[in-house]
């Protein structure tokens, strides 16, 4: 098939318009002119590409992939290290003081971060499981989050009037409200059994409900606001135009915009809610003993901070390189989603 | 539904042809000159709202009761001040909003009430161009792709498969078939628009509205693309509304202009008549606003009408001739009595009490309204 206009510029029609452009070049083919398949980059590529560059950010992600692997295989190394986060050491314990035999909090071949105070559990293998419910609950939480901000925030900013005022009212309000005071409350009267699930699993649950529930304002308001400016972009008009329905604009036109926003508020999100978690669990109202968790051993090593320090520090640390790695990662998320941003 | 086969030797091969599938149990295609479009008494209120309670404040009366006629085939230019309300009346007709008054016909059929549904057939006949070719292709979609949404969107399977036939598109458009896979951000300006022209003509559609189509691009680029657009006008026997506010693009693509001044026609006429004797003194003050690039042509230009102050707010526009606060002509009837919009001379209609170019038609009344000055041209 031929095209029936092969020079849709060369026509020398005797206009002012034309006249003030005598030696235009033919744009067209300036592009066309190119030999051999052309691949197009798509925006998420652009991205991509910024991102492999930035080695803060990668740097970042390698401790994430890192953190994953560990806590899906938590059982299959401390196995192989031959240790159980649950089983204690009594033998490894001073019985005079209740602190670890040995220098630094007892660390040996055998318990590679020492042992707790007390009962002597495995600090390395407790570390390791505590990575699975930080990093659940990270997750989750994360998903609960934007996914209900995703959805709420949509469709506020798309349909506008009393649905985006009950909408934004409601996120005021949830952003005003003392979530961890309502999480402690809530915790007191809990029943201890939900679900078909008993202990430690019904308070990660809940936690996961709770920190998402209240983090969805976080998104919700952003989507909104990206909604809103997009809703009024040509080329959703240009779907209306041909006879698009709201859901093809909705998911078709909008959602695709709204992904590098949403990519980069879960990041940054993760990590909020990972200290949140162990926020919780070090007040007591995250995840039942003897269920490991980062937050509940810090709350348990305050009473030995100066007998056994490395008891305060080796979760410590753990947090605090999880928080960094998805801060680090979000950052470079962030600019390579973005070229406006600074750096 | 089937294409149309296309390659007629007349055509040759152009995506014009008109589908014979497509209009069957509708109404016959208008013949060339026939009315295509008539919009009567349409009107389009913004209401204002306040408080907490949403209570109706007042309205902008974006178009204010517009009465027109656009003949198959022909190109009908709309001018007018940024706020005129010239896109606003391209938005209704191409139903994008919603009247508040006031009827459209489409080949005879009253479209103003039809919803999303029932529209969406008519949406192959009508399609719109527009003005900002950066925001009018989704960023995150190929060029593939927004041309080929109106074939998926309209459940329409082209002859050859939709990839074909955006390809075909896009070299009609003067764009490279390879351009396919590529996304909006690689394009300049200009090949944005041709993007944009190919996604309004993919359906071949009868009428298409063009709001500001070149105003935003250079102007090297502006000649291409209006030419562009008048190729592909007598290719397919297209029919042009065309928004503009450049009257130099305006005269060179239009067969008959209507001027607008806050929400009304205040003239509607053929471009010849109306280049050569505008009857609306707001006519000629926006003629005599254009710049004439050749020195020795200059002294043709009688006088230099300066228009003083703004558009007044059209929450609250002027009473009798909305235009009578800026006129220089204007008399107490112009205070009054808005003129109704009237055929002065064939081809020519007016809303004016004291047209230029003609009779006055209150020549009693006197008493003068308006701010407005004639600076004659002195050099």
């Amino acid at each position: 098939m031929t095209a029936p206009l092969h020079e849709p510029t060369a026509k020398a029609a005797p206009s002012p318009v034309a006249e003030a452009a005598p030696g235009a070049v033919d744009e067209a083919a300036a592009v066309g002119g190119d030999t051999g398949p052309v691949q197009g980059r798509s925006p998420a590529r652009i991205a991509w590409e910024r991102l492999k560059r930035d080695r803060l950010a990668l740097t970042g992600g390698a401790v994430i992939l890192a953190l994953i692997v560990i806590a899906v295989l938590a059982p299959v190394i401390s196995n192989l290290v031959g240790q159980d986060p649950d089983v204690f050491h009594e033998d490894r314990i001073d019985p005079l003081f209740g602190t670890p035999k040995g220098s630094l909090g007892g660390i040996s071949g055998e318990h590679l971060l020492g042992v707790e105070p007390v009962n002597g559990r495995d600090i390395f293998a407790r570390i390791l499981h505590g990575a699975r419910i930080s990093l659940l609950v990270g997750f989750l939480s994360a998903l609960v989050a934007v996914v209900l901000g995703t959805v709420l925030g949509i469709v506020a900013g798309f349909f506008g009037g009393w649905v985006d005022a009950a909408i934004s009212r409601v996120m005021d309000g949830l952003l005003a409200f003392p979530q961890l005071l309502f999480i402690i409350a809530l915790v007191s009267v809990m029943p201890n059994d939900m679900l078909g699930m008993t202990g430690s699993s019904v308070r990660v649950f809940v936690m996961i409900l709770v920190i998402g529930f209240f983090g969805w304002p976080y998104i919700g308001r952003v989507v909104r606001g990206q909604t809103l400016s997009m809703r009024e972009r040509e080329y959703v008009e240009a779907a209306r135009a041909l006879g698009a329905g709201r859901l093809h604009i909705l998911a078709k036109e909008l959602l695709p915009n709204l992904v590098a926003p949403i990519v980069v508020y879960t990041t940054m999100m993760i990590p909020t809610n990972i200290l949140t978690e162990a926020a919780l669990s070090f007040l007591g109202v995250g995840v039942k003993p003897p269920t490991a968790s980062w937050g509940q051993m810090l709350s348990n090593a305050i009473d030995y901070y100066d007998s056994d320090p490395l008891y305060m520090i080796v979760p410590g640390v753990a947090i605090f390189t999880t928080v960094l790695a998805f801060n680090l990662f979000g950052d470079g998320v962030r600019d390579a989603l973005d070229p406006k941003s600074s750096r | 539904m089937s294409n149309p086969v296309r390659g007629d030797g007349e055509r040759d091969g152009g995506v014009g042809s008109s589908d014979p599938g497509r209009t069957a149990g509708r109404a016959e295609d208008a013949a060339p000159g026939e009315v295509l479009l008539k919009v009567t008494g349409l009107r389009k209120h913004f209401p204002i709202r306040k408080g907490l309670l949403q209570r109706r404040a007042g309205a902008v009366r974006a178009v204010d009761g517009v009465d027109f006629e656009v003949r198959s085939g022909e190109t009908l230019g709309v001018v007018g001040e940024s706020g005129c309300g010239k896109s606003t009346m391209g938005r209704l007709i191409t139903r994008l909003l919603e009247p508040t008054a006031g009827t459209i016909e489409f080949e005879g059929e009253d479209i103003t009430r039809l919803g999303v549904r029932g529209m969406r057939p008519l949406r192959r006949d009508v399609q719109m161009i527009f003005q900002d070719p950066y925001s009018s292709l989704n960023p995150r979609h190929t060029t593939g792709t927004i041309i080929g949404a109106p074939f998926r969107l309209q459940g329409v399977e082209p002859e050859g498969g939709i990839k074909k036939e955006v390809q075909r598109l896009l070299s009609v458009v003067g764009l490279s078939p390879e351009h396919y896979n590529r996304y909006p951000n690689e394009f300049s300006g200009g090949q944005r628009q041709r993007i944009g022209i190919a996604r309004a003509l993919a359906l071949r559609p009868k009428l298409v509205v063009a709001d500001e189509p070149v105003s935003a691009l250079d102007v090297s680029i502006q000649a291409q693309v209006v030419n562009l657009m008048d190729d592909l006008q007598r290719e397919l026997g297209l029919t042009y509304v065309i928004i503009a506010h450049d009257l130099s693009v305006v005269r060179h693509v239009s067969d008959r202009i209507a001027v607008m001044y806050l929400g009304r026609i205040v003239e509607l006429a053929d471009r010849e008549l109306l280049y050569r004797a505008p009857m609306h003194p707001y006519t000629k003050a926006l003629m005599s606003a254009v710049p004439i690039p050749d020195p020795r042509r200059r002294k043709d230009r009688s006088e230099r009408v300066r228009l003083e102050g703004d558009v007044p707010s059209p929450i609250a526009p002027p009473s009798g001739c909305r235009f009578h606060t800026r006129c220089w002509k204007a008399t107490t009837v112009c205070t009054t009595a808005e003129p109704p919009l009237e055929e002065l001379r064939p081809g020519q209609q007016v809303a004016c009490h004291h047209p230029e170019n003609a009779v006055d038609r209150a020549p009693r009344d006197s008493g003068v309204a308006g701010t407005a000055q004639v600076v004659p041209t002195r050099r």
